[in-house]
């Protein structure tokens, strides 16, 4: 069984909280002002508080700063949120919405619909959560039914994930144009998202998160394990349909405008763990603001490490998250178990 | 009180235990013996609704388990398991979901619930470490810990699958206390045991199982008695009088013994 990392310090967890509270609306609000034109925060005040809606500062934040800073604010707490929950529930450190193929399945309902409809973009967030539901029932179904090892649900994720990602490459392979709304589809990226698509997704996390957050203690009583959470009176069954179906809805709406982003849901959870415990509110509250800054400094660093080039945020998000997996896996290897 | 009626349950259509009639009585100390894999764990499971009933039925009270809902059935019974996970949280709030079946929303822990876990963290002596997360405790702490939980369900049943897993003697003798305690104040206290010895000392009835039926529910006396342990476990069970009343233990069988010597010293003879 694993044991997740210690508790830190009370004084190393007030400062965590105190630095992730600061941190992340000051990324996100640096995410606005840099870009190929530099904006001050004067003019950004000036543009959100309505003062000046006909400058070219006004359009760049308006329809392009703007919609990319809260979709990468919005895809980072999802994700990362969705990732603390399937850990959860699978009882699972290596379970992630990527690492399990719920954002691949996800990502194949939305290159299906594309390539049916290109005009149907507004529901992709709908039926991205129907995508990801159905690779998360899939690998909820065979843990159940087979009492199958941590590791084999993770590989059986991984092969529902490549399933899922040949079926993306032949749907973009058949309807090559299948994809091009959504921007750095595979990698996952920010580029080009628009307010209005990012409206239906932004009420499907809003609303999921905090259905999620009201379950907190149900999440507490499910991480004992099945056998004592429904000794304490814990419908398990429908307890974990619920919270997956929501984990399921997170990803999905993440993916329907920024793709396939990978190892967000896996690593946030694991660092917020290490300073915020494992109390399920203060994980998820701590996930929520961590996956948001985390994603958005991936997002910037993207967009300025390689100026005036500008790499998909999905690059960089596995440069960081690439290592730390592996470091993952060896620590489990050589852990106490 | 909760009744065993003709029950069968088992895994993927496979029956583990056949028939199984059985009660639980309050203010007993109920133990379940029976060689690996009899079903001890699969009954308590099976009577705390944990596993659907393959045929027979399971009544609390005059109510069948099925017309009860998780809850309701937490509040009537506790189960400390046989293998479980270690979240990384103290210790008192360990204890404090073991009020999870009486919470409502808004899902606050109140002052009477706060009350109860400090009570059962005393009788299981885990108190002292009140404040030490639950993954820094050794073994037998964490067993404290988890016995605490189950006792702050404050039910009038209490399952516990191989409570003594992890204690030391002194503990073990504890537990064995605890559970004599609780039969006093009125309540059903089964437990699954694999120490014959302690399991007859302990108490006021024994339920043998044996290829997943039921042998034997009697007196430790009359159990004893009637040989069954000696079938059911293929060894020899004996009891002696002491000061302290009578003593139970085991050998292996003569015949078994001298046979495996034989197995052994053919074996390694030429290679000591």
């Amino acid at each position: 069984m694993h044991t997740w990392p210690k508790f830190s310090t009370r004084r190393n967890k007030q400062l965590f909280w105190l630095l992730l509270c600061l941190l992340t609306p000051i990324v996100a609000i640096l995410s606005l002002c840099i870009g190929s034109v530099p904006l001050t925060p004067e003019q950004i005040f000036a543009v959100l508080t309505g003062q000046d809606t006909t400058s070219a500062a006004a359009k760049i934040l308006l329809y392009t700063r703007l919609p990319r800073t809260c979709a990468a604010l919005l895809a980072g707490s999802a994700l990362a949120v969705s990732g603390a929950v399937i850990q959860t529930v699978l009882y699972n450190p290596l379970a992630s919405p990527g690492v399990i193929g719920v954002n691949s399945s996800a990502g194949l309902a939305v290159a299906l619909v594309c390539a049916v409809s290109p005009f149907a973009q507004q529901w992709t967030p709908f039926v991205a959560f129907f995508g990801g539901l159905l690779g998360v029932l899939m690998v909820l179904g065979l843990s159940e039914r087979t009492g199958a090892s941590k590791m084999t649900v993770v590989l059986a994720g991984i092969a529902v994930s490549n399933l899922f990602s040949a079926g993306i490459d032949a749907v973009v392979t058949l309807v090559p144009d299948a994809l091009n709304g959504v921007s750095d589809f595979r990698i996952g990226g920010l580029s080009g998202v628009t307010m209005s698509q990012l409206a239906p997704a932004a009420v499907m996390i809003f609303v999921s998160l905090v259905l999620i957050l009201s379950m907190s203690e149900q999440i507490n009583i499910l991480s004992l394990g099945s056998d004592t959470a429904q000794s304490l009176g814990l419908p398990v069954r429908s307890v974990r349909l619920i919270l997956l179906t929501l984990a399921a809805a997170l990803s999905g709406a993440a993916v329907s405008f920024a793709g396939l982003l990978g190892f967000v849901g896996l690593i946030v959870p694991h660092i917020m763990r290490q300073f915020a415990g494992e109390e399920s509110f203060p994980l998820l509250l701590s996930s929520i603001l961590g996956g948001a800054f985390f994603v958005t400094l991936c997002d910037l660093l993207a967009r300025v490490l390689f100026a005036p080039y500008e790499l998909p945020v999905g690059i960089v998000l596995s440069f960081a998250g690439a290592p730390f997996f592996l470091w993952l896996l060896f620590r489990q290897r050589g852990g106490r178990t | 009180m909760i009744t065993l009626q003709n029950l069968t349950a088992g895994y993927n259509g496979k029956p583990v235990i056949q028939n199984i009639s059985l009660n639980f009585v309050p203010g007993e100390v109920l133990v379940l013996l029976g060689p690996n894999g009899c079903g001890k764990s699969t009954l308590l499971k099976a009577a705390l609704g944990l596993l659907p009933p393959m045929s027979g039925e399971v009544f609390y009270g005059d109510t069948e388990i099925r017309r009860l809902k998780p809850r309701e059935i937490a509040q009537k019974a506790a189960f400390l398991t046989q293998s479980r996970n270690t979240p990384s949280i103290t210790a008192q709030k360990m204890v404090l979901h073991g009020r999870f079946p009486y919470l409502s929303y808004p899902r606050h822990y109140s002052s009477k619930d706060h009350a109860i876990v400090r009570q059962a963290m005393e009788v299981t002596g885990c108190l002292p470490y009140e404040n030490v997360n639950v993954s820094n405790l050794s073994g037998g702490e964490r067993q404290s810990v988890y016995l605490a939980m189950a006792l702050a369900q404050n039910t009038g049943t209490v399952f516990m699958d191989e409570p003594t897993t992890y204690l030391d003697i002194h503990r073990q003798l504890q537990l064995m206390q605890t559970a004599r305690t609780l039969s006093q104040l009125g309540k059903a206290v089964v437990l699954v045991l694999h120490d014959l010895p302690m399991a007859l000392g302990a108490a006021d009835r024994v339920a043998v199982l044996g290829n997943g039926c039921l042998q034997c529910c009697d007196t430790p006396e009359n159990v004893f008695g009637s040989g069954i342990l000696d079938t059911v476990f293929s060894v020899e069970v004996h009891r002696a009088d002491t000061p302290h009343g009578p003593q139970y233990y085991c050998t292996p069988k003569k015949e078994e013994n001298e046979c495996r010597t034989f197995l052994c010293s053919s074996i390694w003879k030429d290679k000591i």
